[in-house]
């Protein structure tokens, strides 16, 4: 058996166990900082004079917000079973229940749910894709992301 | 953002207003403390090369939240976000120029909801096609507002 099979085998044991919940707090700050990186002047995101008078009566989270709770830190720990190799985002799907707020208390769930291994040009590679599960403090789902990564 | 658009407003085929970005290591290293990927191909070139790419790379997530960022300026502070699904076709390097796109694909009313599908990309320069992407947001409907007033 070559080494990027083996490496695959040890992911396809891994696929459907829930990671232990983790809990996430949304700060305002982190909102600001994560809207000033994409460089996003939505008042929705910042200004709480603005979001105040809006249906959301306080500042949200841009939606790719909620990749920092759960997922990178998910994805981070698959990563190091290969270290040596080019950890490529394939894609994202996000699906949105409801705003995350400042001051929400994010539990997270996450788990590897496909694994796949296919032959590219440049050798082969292997294709993971992890499921991570939002709810908040009310136990309300608040979204649901799948994302694609590839290592090669 | 201009105005608030309403579903009446729009129809299939409509552009959504283009988007320019040039990401720059800077906004490499705010996106990666922010977002907490720190993934180093994305900082040092040493390690970019190492792992088969010509130079630094943009997080895939960074080009993204560009798209999320042109739908929700689109919709609205009424509009709602409901799903974005992306897909990453080619690698964007630092300091390259990007222009992020979008147009209606659909829309239908479901359960008094109304419901716009648009695709979103990111290009280059020569029109050359990075991200695809497809969102489904809600809009609020003129119709639905009159009710509110009478």
């Amino acid at each position: 058996m070559n080494e990027i099979s083996s490496i695959t085998e040890e992911f396809v044991k891994l696929i459907g166990i829930e990671a232990e919940p983790e809990f996430w707090e949304v700060e305002k700050g982190h909102i600001r900082r994560f809207a000033q990186a994409i460089g996003d002047p939505n008042p929705l995101w910042q200004d709480e004079g603005y979001a105040g008078k809006t249906r959301y009566s306080e500042i949200i989270a841009p939606p790719f917000f909620l990749i920092d709770a759960g997922l990178v830190k998910f994805v981070d720990r698959l990563v190091d079973m290969c270290p040596d190799k080019a950890n490529i985002n394939g894609g994202t799907e996000i699906d949105f229940y409801r705003p995350m707020k400042v001051g929400d208390t994010i539990t997270t769930v996450a788990k590897l749910s496909e694994v796949k291994e296919k032959t590219g040009k440049s050798g082969p590679m292997i294709f993971l894709t992890v499921e991570v599960t939002y709810s908040n403090q009310e136990g309300e789902l608040v979204a649901r992301c799948r994302n694609t990564f590839i290592r090669r | 953002m201009s105005g608030q658009i309403y579903f009446e407003d729009i129809g299939v085929g409509d552009s959504l207003p283009a988007l320019i970005k040039r990401p720059t290591p800077r906004q490499l290293v705010m996106w990666a403390g922010a977002s907490g990927e720190f993934s180093e191909m994305h900082y040092d070139k040493d390690i970019a090369l190492q792992k088969g790419f010509p130079g630094i790379i943009v997080h895939g997530m960074l080009m993204a939240s560009f798209l999320a960022q042109l739908i929700t300026d689109w919709m609205g502070e009424q509009g709602d976000l409901k799903r974005i699904k992306t897909r990453n076709e080619q690698f964007v390097l630092v300091k390259e120029d990007i222009i992020c796109k979008g147009s209606v694909a659909k829309k239908y009313v479901e359960k008094n909801d109304h419901y716009v599908e648009c695709k979103l990309w990111v290009e280059d320069r020569r029109g050359e096609r990075r991200v695809s992407a497809t969102a489904i947001v809600t809009l609020p409907g003129q119709e639905a507002d009159k009710d509110v007033t009478l």
